[in-house]
């Protein structure tokens, strides 16, 4: 059995934000902490016992959802892990749809027959989410398919984590991709855990994109805590497959502030390890460049966390007094017409 | 008017074997609908049963996809494809090789409609060569039973030229995904070469047709029993029938052609009339399509039954290779013609 070996954050030094446009930062910020307040007031109201269902929280990996997403166009679709509320809200898919489906309500953005490992509203290119692990990547490979035979322009983006890279679904998707040179961005959020498993007791390599060049397709590990960072390897990976060049595998280094689920404290995990990656959050690093940038006042990123406070409440009010699904729905979309 | 085998074959019409019937039924819909296209192992020389052949000739590689041998990469890539608006059709060489892409099958391809409240539906057809043909328990599996229990797929399992092009063309006109099982032995091609018999050839007609999914046949009228039959199955079934037919018993042969959605109105109603059911089935007895079969109509329409229900079907064992092994475990028309006879005495 191979041992486990501490993988530690490494920072690097963060690019100045003064060519970026001023609403896109702005956005980013937003869209982030939509998905960590979101996540924190679902945790909340589990706890409570109110919410039904499980949950996989996304908190910490933040910055890879929301930077691969605004890096995409709206016609863009993507594919979403089991632990997807994070990359859902990143595409566009209201809170109130995502709330009102982990209730199970009628409201909610799969009809209540989704629930939190399934969300996903196909009006803003989120494909319902796939929970089995490596089962998304040749379906993401296959919307990828009909937008290149339809000369659509479009991308996919297929998310997953690196427990993913070890399931024979994923490697057939990649092999496909690259003989067919879809348009198809492998975007892996590396949180270094399957579960519990440590990446590293599980492949013989140091990083999952070194598994690209064997299917003949480019790879890049970068750090995934940085927005900025994950937004222009999408970009460019992006332009690339739309301008017919194929492919691309981009692994973003990222870890779970939590455990694997709702119920799992994620105690297995070495507290030098966890410590090391707590303190790289990517919220108040970003929040702090932010700062730093003459464009953006105190006032107008707490007005930001405002809105966004605002915006959570409110799905829970909406998904609180929306109505359940009617019993005879459990009969319907079984076949389409 | 049931579609009479012997009538067909003695037709002075046009007489295509299973698998031109299939092919004619691919080409018209690729040419109706450019969406539709064809992938597989092996297309460029017909894949196993020559279902491919021709194709890539007429439409090219764009829309008649050589592929890895990555079953479950080329079934979800399909699924992908197909929730963008295009209508794949699968090809497997062997229907065998689909359980290696099963996560696909029934944990997406079945059920992404539902989970996701509707938002999107799956028009897919897997072309799936079934049962067994002497090659061995791995390449023998009766793979339509498996997917009988699994909601969100339709199951078409046509016998006759006629039935497998209009079954076929509904199925790719379906929004749904459709398993289409055809029997090893009725395609009409053996090792890549045509190789035609009598249960694989029959009239189809020149102009075009459909036939819904989800629709039985009588392919015998009959008054003293019901036996419900299809595949290769059905054939033994007939030549059963019509030599019973000389010896005074009057056989109603039921074809479901597919097994979901099921015809079970046609059976009840044949039952009403013959007051006896056998069911005949190449699949295992455990679990078998004709065990819920015999549910329903136990459940539905007892009262009109003049004796037990009975199955002739596989037992439950792998598939052996040695042809004495393998005919001694798959239904024949000796087992069959026996069990009519007991239950014509009950």
């Amino acid at each position: 059995m191979r041992a486990l070996t501490i993988r530690l954050p490494q920072v690097p030094d963060f690019a100045p934000l003064d060519a970026y446009d001023h609403d896109l930062l702005r956005e980013i910020y937003r869209r982030m902490v939509l998905i960590r307040q979101f996540e924190l007031k679902v945790n909340e109201l589990f706890l409570q016992g109110v919410m039904p269902g499980t949950i996989h929280l996304s908190l910490g990996q933040e910055a890879s959802a929301v930077g691969a997403c605004l890096a995409l166009e709206a016609g863009d679709v993507i594919t979403l892990t089991h632990r997807g509320h994070g990359q859902a809200l990143a595409k566009g898919v209201s809170a109130d749809s995502l709330m009102a489906e982990l209730f199970g309500k009628v409201t909610g953005c799969c009809r209540g027959k989704g629930g939190s490992l399934h969300v996903g509203d196909m009006s803003v290119g989120a494909l319902p989410a796939i929970a089995i692990v490596g089962a998304s990547s040749p379906i993401a490979a296959g919307m990828a398919f009909a937008f290149k035979r339809g000369e659509t322009g479009q991308v996919a983006l297929n998310f997953f984590g690196e427990g993913t890279a070890n399931k024979g679904d994923w490697h057939e998707a990649l092999n496909l991709a690259a003989i067919w040179k879809l348009p198809v961005i492998f975007l892996c959020e590396n949180n270094l855990y399957g579960v519990s498993t440590h990446v590293t007791e599980v492949m013989a390599i140091d990083y999952v994109a070194e598994r690209a060049s064997a299917y003949g397709m480019p790879g890049s590990t970068i750090y995934g805590n940085d927005p900025i960072a994950v937004h222009e390897a999408v970009k460019s990976a992006a332009d690339q497959a739309r301008a017919g060049g194929g492919p691309a595998l981009i692994e973003c280094l990222t870890y779970r502030r939590g455990g694997h689920k709702r119920d799992d404290p994620g105690a297995y995990r070495p507290q030098e390890e966890v410590q090391a990656w707590l303190r790289t959050d990517p919220i108040p690093a970003y929040r702090e460049r932010l700062l730093a940038d003459s464009r953006f006042s105190l006032s107008a990123i707490e007005a930001i966390d405002a809105a966004v406070a605002s915006t959570i409440d409110a799905s829970v009010e909406f998904a609180l007094a929306s109505a359940a699904p009617t019993t005879e729905s459990a009969w319907e979309h079984v076949y389409a017409d | 008017m049931p579609t009479d085998r012997k009538q067909s074959v003695q037709s002075t019409s046009r007489q295509l074997t299973v698998v031109q019937a299939l092919r004619e039924a691919v080409r018209e819909e690729m040419r109706r609908d450019e969406q539709v296209f064809v992938l597989g192992e092996d297309i460029r020389i017909g894949g196993s049963f020559l279902f491919t052949l021709g194709l890539l000739d007429e439409f090219g590689s764009e829309r008649v996809l050589n592929t890895p041998i990555s079953e479950a990469g080329f079934v979800g890539l399909a699924i992908g494809a197909a929730i963008q608006g295009m209508r794949p059709i699968i090809d497997f060489q062997y229907g065998d090789f689909i359980f290696t892409a099963f996560d696909q099958i029934m944990q997406q391809c079945a059920k992404l409609q539902y989970m996701s409240g509707g938002q999107v539906s799956i028009p897919l057809v897997f072309q799936l060569p079934t049962g067994a043909s002497g090659r061995g328990a791995q390449h023998a599996n009766s793979v339509e039973t498996v997917f009988c229990g699994i909601p969100g797929l339709k199951i078409a399992t046509p016998a006759t030229p006629y039935d497998a092009k209009g079954l076929f063309k509904s199925a790719v006109r379906d929004n749904n995904p459709v398993m289409f099982c055809v029997h090893k032995h009725l395609y009409g091609s053996k090792g890549r070469q045509l190789a035609e018999s009598s249960i694989s050839r029959g009239h189809v007609p020149d102009e075009e047709y459909l036939i819904p999914l989800g629709r039985g046949d009588i392919k015998k009228r009959g008054q003293d029993i019901t036996l419900v039959a299809n595949g290769l199955m059905l054939h033994r079934s007939l030549n059963v029938a019509e030599a019973l037919e000389n010896e005074g018993v009057s056989v109603e042969v039921v074809d479901p052609r597919c097994l979901a959605p099921f015809d079970t109105d046609l059976v009840i109603n044949s039952v009403v009339k013959t007051s006896r059911l056998l069911i005949v089935e190449e699949g295992s007895e455990r679990g078998g399509w004709g065990a819920q079969l015999a549910a329903d109509i136990a459940g539905q329409a007892i009262g009109f039954l003049d004796a037990p229900i009975r199955r002739v079907a596989t037992p439950n064992v792998p598939i052996p290779f040695s042809p004495v092994l393998e005919s001694a475990v798959i239904p024949d028309e000796a087992r069959i013609r026996s069990v009519i006879l007991e239950l014509m005495d009950h």
